[in-house]
């Protein structure tokens, strides 16, 4: 690999851009694909262009046949986002634990006593109400929205955004009643059957949590399977 | 916030030797059969005294995959490796899960 191609995947990755990479094995030849642009020796042409856009939005290297050959494909996509409403002591254990398995986090909350940096070291807080703060983020097929306030005046607009975006996970804290209660408001908002089965209410995988970051540990694993697995229980 | 383990963790250690002047080479995992510890894409940076940042299998291999980046990084021409049952080496660094792996290596000019 060229510095200057390394140099130009880091870029990359700072800007939060896929970049796709294309290397022949034989040689090293290589070729790197960042929006429509093309670095390194190797010159590939329209229909490789395309294998390498499917592996990115399948976020899936792999050996690809090519008219330019028999290429490996590696995929530098930003991170996956976890946006977590409330910032509430479920999330002092998560937003740890989901930056450690790769997630880019950001906590949502506009009460600015809970927001803080001194309860939340490191991690984006915007204190934007919900809606709103979701509009800016713009959740995609790679983001994951928990909502933990367990308050319909912050948790129902953010879950209205939620469902109204292709993120990969919608779960929300609370009781079965809770849950019960937030559908049928949703219900009234005109949200059908299939939107509100996509919420995982109540959150987590049962493993019997308890504490504040067991919850977390049950959210983290639930976010896993769906994103792992979600696929193969609905064609299931 | 974001993960500590992940690509760019990785390519910015690999760039911070180069800039240090060290000889550097990356391996990355290009394909797998049956069970393998690490996913295709999974990648190590190797330094010319040996050091290393990331991983390509749970620790089964690393350490031949740094041996053969330290010839790669001295010689310049990548190498294609395969570790697995079948391979006669099996028994040193095989893969105890019984699954095969093949790591691209290539130095960083």
């Amino acid at each position: 690999m060229q510095s200057s191609t390394l140099a130009k995947i880091l870029e990359a990755q700072e800007a939060k851009e896929p970049a796709g990479l294309l290397t022949r094995i034989e040689d090293g030849a290589q070729c790197l694909i960042v929006g429509d642009r093309q670095y390194g020796s190797l010159a590939v042409g329209g229909d490789t262009v395309s294998a390498v856009t499917g592996a990115l939005r399948d976020d899936k290297p792999g050996m690809v046949e090519t008219p330019d050959g028999r290429l490996f494909v590696q995929v530098f996509n930003p991170p996956k986002r976890m946006i977590l409403v409330g910032a509430v002591h479920i999330s002092q254990t998560l937003a740890p634990m989901a930056a450690l398995a790769g997630y880019d986090v950001t906590i949502v909350d506009p009460r600015g006593a809970f927001a803080t940096a001194e309860r939340f070291p490191g991690v984006a807080l915007n204190h934007d109400w919900p809606d709103e703060a979701l509009q800016q983020l713009a959740p995609d097929s790679r983001t994951a929205i928990v909502t933990l306030t367990h308050d319909p005046k912050l948790d129902d607009p953010a879950l209205q955004a939620a469902l109204n975006s292709e993120a990969f996970y919608v779960g929300s804290l609370g009781s079965r009643k809770t849950h019960a209660a937030r559908l049928a408001r949703l219900d009234e908002a005109g949200f059908g059957d299939a939107a509100k089965a996509r919420i995982h209410g109540p959150i987590g995988l049962a493993i019997g949590a308890k504490s504040p970051a067991e919850i977390a540990v049950a959210i983290l694993a639930q976010v896993t399977d769906v994103l792992h697995r979600g696929a193969l229980r609905a064609a299931a | 916030m974001s993960s500590a383990l992940g690509h760019e963790t990785v390519l910015a250690q690999a760039a911070a030797w180069r800039r240090a002047g060290k000889g550097v080479a990356l391996a990355t995992v290009v394909s797998t059969w049956g069970s393998s510890p690490r996913p295709v894409g999974s990648q190590l940076a190797i330094d010319e005294a040996g050091a290393m940042v990331g991983s390509v299998s749970g620790g089964c291999i690393e350490g031949a995959v740094v041996h053969e980046a330290k010839q790669v990084i001295a010689e310049g021409a990548p190498r294609l490796l395969d570790y697995g049952v079948t391979n006669e080496m099996a028994w040193e660094v095989g893969l105890a899960c019984g699954g095969k792996v093949e790591v691209f290596v290539e130095r960083v000019d």
